[in-house]
């Protein structure tokens, strides 16, 4: 099988760097230039891959992105693998190796096969129908169809390749480095644009650059001579950025584009390392200028899929540009003179070419002329009915076409091929265009779709906005240019064309057979075995919006996007319904254009900085005390300090003891502050807290609850009024930014008559909490001239003061319900005054405790958590916090809410206490709660929102939301869990000090 | 992604900005003497227009002020954007 195909030397290939690589464990040579499919070409290897559904084999198609069939794993089995990548994009390198996907155990034996046989008890939407009955069985359907379903395997070890983003400005982006890219970008940069040229390939020149039509000439010379000048040319510019190896990704609005930029995919493994492999370029194009093409399009003829069956572009590229022989026997089924060319390009370099079956009556060109000469037969309005050959191509059966093309007649002939070269003419590529939001038009005499209205600065130009031929092509390049980039002159002015093609095409979009369609397989979706059978039977089940049949027979759904076969598709669906294309419209192009990596998505955003994440002032101390940490919002918090081997549960056990019975100190500087200031600072903090500010005096503190508009609780936290005009709000850690940045809105757009000015200080001090029937003697050691009297500095109050030289704000507050103290200082100055405050506390035992405690504290005091025991469904009357709410004042956020009729309910969900019938058991957090157990089903009245074994009460206690609640205290309701139910009774959440007399101890 | 010229800022991109709803719904200067539903028309009622709309956004990740823009939702072309007070431009 595997026999040299190279024929000739080619300029693209270096035939002195021969590279060795590997497909599916065995070894192959190719050279440098080669992409894997030219190489695997020039050893005769068609057979790649199988396909989704049937399993039936399949070869390469085509030369590039668009390609359906030629998608293969790359370095199978190591860090670097990478699925579903197109054989005929990867250019190979020493030590490459590859391997066929969705085949088992082999490419070459796939058991899966066995579906093709069965197809026809696989139609469009067969998984839909079959596997619905009965519901419960689809569990075991599933591990089933998982198994033999899937593409390639994504890596299991980490990504050791570097990405990265680039942001690019500029005022022209041209996309596609063909001859009107070329030109346009030459033109745009010399007109002192500055201009960026990207195209996904690693050479310049697009197909101009291997057409050696003789017939046709610019400038006295063939195009791809012409062109090699005019990029020897580009060299030269200034203004202009070249990027090859780059794919456009996505066309957003307002000239907003995405790229990616393949650095290093085709170095060795050894030349890889420590280079950025990939690169997100991110671009603002101030004009854009479309010069992406035009994609071959196949025909749709029975057996249309076999190893050897090529898009007749693909087989002339492969000739030119990388001087394989796709084949030993070639022939080439058109409806255009392009096969010609191909035909012509194989036969110059000495490969054989049987016939051309060509389903036009005639053409008159010179190059049909020039191919007849050559003594290539050509089979005028013949089509192909069946094709033969398992893994590969062997034949061909040919019959004449009916006047109308919707029938054959006459006799069966059969041609003998290996290599079978289809062009159904041409299909400008305007994915990105539609991307962009421009629209469409279908041209019914080209039978394409072509640019329309545009919707920012962009031009489509080249065959992509439909000219195909070289003279229409710079004509009309020439004045677009001049429109756009507003300039008189360019240098295609002066340029002289000769040309030789016609445009004659007959297009039929599904070509008839012998056999009736029912016992056919015309693929129209390659990579998702989608036949024409299965669209009309869509059709016939009543489908008809294109997007409807798109998703049931998924046509244009593989990693292709339908490139190849969307517009057949669509054909068909006209034909069928008897409307016309352009009143279909067409299925939506999304991006990418081409599948992106993870990798290029995300960029550095990996490891340490996938997320943000901010320290405290004294995180330092936290680390070395051996401090575990939770994230809390973006903050790493110390959770709890475990001491010699302390499970979570026993160092919070004697955190919380310690704290309640000498000292404790926490680390709370995460909480969010805020400086209000201004004239009107009372009156705003009136509007937007439910209890009243006014009257409290300068120097106190007050605990607030923040609504939203719809009276559910929001954020809570203590404020404290530092002057006549100035307060210092605290927010909860999570809650920080969106209070601040609820509180502009209504600032700036409700109340803008108030003189009040938000500033957010979270980052500047650093807090430490000092709790404990000590804290006051620890806090006397350290501020020995501050006068600590109950009567100088009551609780929820607020004092100035020096440590040493450093200037801190205390606040006597307590979220834990022991007399203790908040000491802000200076972020600087954070790491310093918690050493003071541990060495000063040395002599009572003081406990750093983390956030876990901190919890548990509070849960003993029924205080709430914003987030934990609410969850945005909360009214302050819920939680029974009915005392926080002003009946005095006229308006606050959320007050009107209050007074809903669904918020008036009784049965609302609200705070409770639960007390275990087993002081032992601890509740699950989340856990459901029911009054009933024998009932089925059960209704759920609530769930516990907070739950903890309490060290100074020596029993289990939660926090729990029920409906009606309020009116249960003292009822006994069940926790029903997976092995036991649990007896719980309704209690007061307050379940420590309710008359809070530690709070002066 | 949009190009935002910010009334205070210049033109920047979108990732900069967050959007805030329907504009010019004012705040009513007396809830409490609404009924349930004059009350659910302000606080739950949007309209979702496909076309010209008016909306609020906020230079969230930049000067932090909030201003209004018309959009055609159709397309997302910006029609005109100003300041939060200001009368929105006749259509």
């Amino acid at each position: 099988m595997t026999k040299n195909l190279r024929v000739k030397s080619s300029e693209y290939i270096d035939e002195t760097n021969r590279i060795s690589f590997k497909f599916n464990g065995k070894t192959y040579h190719g050279f440098k230039g080669d992409t894997l499919a030219s190489a695997l070409l020039a050893n005769n290897v068609h057979l790649v891959g199988r396909s989704f559904k049937y399993h039936r084999p399949r070869g390469i198609m085509t030369s590039g992105s668009e390609e359906p069939n030629a998608i293969v794993q790359l370095n199978p089995g190591t860090n670097r693998t990478e699925p579903n990548v197109r054989a005929t994009e990867i250019e190979i390198y020493e030590g490459l190796e590859a391997s066929s996907q969705n085949c088992w155990p082999s490419v070459e034996f796939d058991i899966g096969g066995i579906n093709n046989f069965l197809s026809p008890f696989f139609p469009a939407g067969f998984y839909y129908k079959t596997f619905m009955w009965p519901p419960s069985f689809w569990k075991k359907y599933e591990f089933f169809i998982r198994h033999s379903a899937g593409l390639g395997k994504s890596p299991t070890s980490s990504d050791p390749d570097i990405y990265d983003h680039r942001n690019i400005h500029c005022d022209v982006l041209v996309i596609g480095a063909g001859i009107s890219g070329i030109l346009a970008a030459k033109n745009a940069a010399k007109n002192n644009f500055k201009t960026m040229l990207v195209d996904e390939k690693n050479e310049l020149g697009g197909t101009t650059i291997f057409e050696n039509n003789e017939f046709n000439k610019i400038d006295n010379k063939t195009p791809s001579e012409w062109l090699k000048k005019e990029i020897e040319e580009l060299k030269h510019i200034k203004n202009l950025e070249i990027k090859t190896r780059t794919s456009v990704a996505a066309y957003h609005q307002y000239n907003y584009l995405l790229a990616r930029e393949n650095l290093t995919d085709h170095l060795e493994t050894k030349d890889k390392t420590n280079k950025i492999r990939q690169r997100l370029l991110k671009i603002r194009a101030k004009k854009v200028i479309l010069a992406t093409g035009a994609l071959e399009r196949p025909l749709i003829f029975n057996n249309n899929d076999r190893p050897g069956i090529m898009l007749s572009s693909a087989v002339k590229k492969y000739s030119e540009f990388y001087g394989v022989a796709c084949g030993n026997k070639n022939i080439f089924f058109t409806n255009n003179d392009s096969a010609y060319e191909s035909a012509l390009s194989l036969y110059n370099k000495g490969i054989n070419v049987e016939a051309i079956i060509d389903v036009r009556e005639q053409s008159e060109s010179k190059i049909v002329k020039k191919v007849k000469e050559a003594g290539i037969k050509v089979y005028w309005s013949h089509t192909i009915v069946d094709t033969a050959g398992y893994k590969r191509l062997n034949s061909v059966s040919i019959m004449k076409l009916s006047n109308d093309g919707t029938s054959v007649t006459g006799s069966k002939i059969s041609i003998s091929c290996d290599c079978l070269g289809v062009a159904g003419g041409w299909t400008p590529a305007v994915h990105l265009y539609t991307q962009s939001g421009s629209k469409l038009k279908f041209d019914e005499e080209k039978q394409i779709f072509l640019p329309n209205q545009n919707t920012s600065e962009q031009i489509s130009v080249g065959s992509c906005g439909g000219d195909f031929k070289i003279d229409e092509i710079i004509k009309n390049l020439n004045q677009k240019l001049k429109d756009t980039l507003n300039i008189d002159e360019t240098d295609l002015d002066s340029i002289k064309v000769e040309i030789d093609q016609e445009n004659s095409k007959r297009n039929i979009w599904l070509l008839p057979s012998d056999k009736p369609l029912g016992k056919t397989k015309p693929f129209v979706d390659y990579q998702n075995d989608a036949t024409a059978k299965d669209i009309k039977l869509a059709l016939r089940e009543g489908f008809r919006s294109i997007e409807h049949v798109k998703r049931y027979t998924t046509t244009g759904m593989g990693t292709d996007q339908g490139k190849l076969g969307n517009m057949h598709a669509l054909g068909i669906i006209a034909d069928t319904a008897g409307v016309k294309m352009g009143e279909l419209g067409t299925t939506t192009f999304r991006p990418p254009y081409t599948p992106l990596t993870f990798g290029t998505i995300v960029g550095r955003n990996v490891g340490k900085f996938f997320d943000i994440f901010r320290r405290t002032p004294m995180n330092d101390w936290h680390v070395e005390n051996k401090a575990e940490f939770e994230n809390v919002g973006q903050w790493k918090r110390a959770w709890y300090y475990p001491i010699n081997g302390e499970t979570m549960h026993q160092a919070v056990q004697r955190e919380s003891k310690a704290a309640r019975e000498s000292a404790g100190i926490l680390d709370a500087s995460t909480l969010g502050k805020i400086d209000i200031q201004g004239s009107d600072a009372s009156e705003f903090l009136n509007r937007v807290y439910t209890n009243a500010w006014s009257k409290l005096a300068v120097g106190k503190c007050r605990y607030g609850l923040m609504l939203n508009e719809d009276g559910m609780i929001y954020d809570d936290g203590v404020t404290t009024r530092l002057g006549e005009n100035h307060y210092i709000m605290t927010t909860t850690t999570g809650g920080a930014a969106n209070v601040l940045g609820k509180l502009e809105d209504y600032l700036q757009t409700e109340w803008p008559e108030l003189d009040v000015y938000l500033t957010s200080v979270t980052d500047h001090y650093a807090t430490a909490s000092l709790c404990g029937p000590n804290s006051k003697k620890i806090l006397k050691k350290i501020i020995p001239d501050l006068d600590l009297t109950d009567e100088n500095f009551p609780h929820m109050s607020f004092k100035e003061a020096n440590i040493g030289s450093i200037q801190c704000r205390i606040m006597r507050i307590s979220f834990t319900g022991e007399h203790s103290y908040e000491i802000n200082v200076q972020a600087s100055y954070g790491k310093d005054l918690w050493k003071k405050c541990i060495d000063a506390g040395q002599e009572f035992n003081i406990t750093p405790y983390g956030t876990e405690t901190m919890h548990l504290l509070r849960a003993e005091k029924g205080f709430i958590i914003v987030g934990q025991d609410t969850d945005g469904t909360m009214t302050p009357i819920d939680l029974q916090m009915d005392w926080i709410v002003s009946k005095k004042k006229y308006d606050f956020i959320g007050k009107r809410s209050l007074y809903r009729s669904d918020t008036m309910r009784e049965d609302r969900k609200q705070l409770v206490g639960l007390i275990t019938e087993d002081p032992n058991v601890v509740l699950e957090e989340g856990a459901q709660i029911v009054s009933e157990l024998n009932q089925s089903p059960v209704e759920m009245l609530g769930h516990v929102t907070s739950s903890y074994f309490s060290p100074n009460l020596n029993k289990s206690i939660a926090l729990a939301v029920v409906r009606g609640g309020k009116h249960m205290m003292g009822k006994q309701l069940f926790v029903p869990m997976e092995n036991k139910n649990i007896n719980v009774t309704v209690a007061n959440p307050v379940f420590y000090d309710e008359k809070n007399e530690r709070l002066n101890a | 992604m949009f190009l935002i010229n910010c009334p205070y800022c210049g033109e920047r991109d979108q990732q900069e900005f967050k959007a805030g709803g329907e504009a010019h719904i004012e705040r009513p200067k007396q809830p409490t003497e609404l009924s349930d539903d004059e009350w659910a028309e302000y606080l739950f009622m949007r309209k979702n227009i496909k076309g010209i709309q008016f909306e609020r956004w906020n230079h969230a990740h930049g000067c932090r002020k909030w201003f209004n823009m018309v959009r055609d939702t159709s397309n997302d072309e910006i029609k005109a954007i100003y300041k939060m007070g200001e009368k929105p431009p006749s259509q």
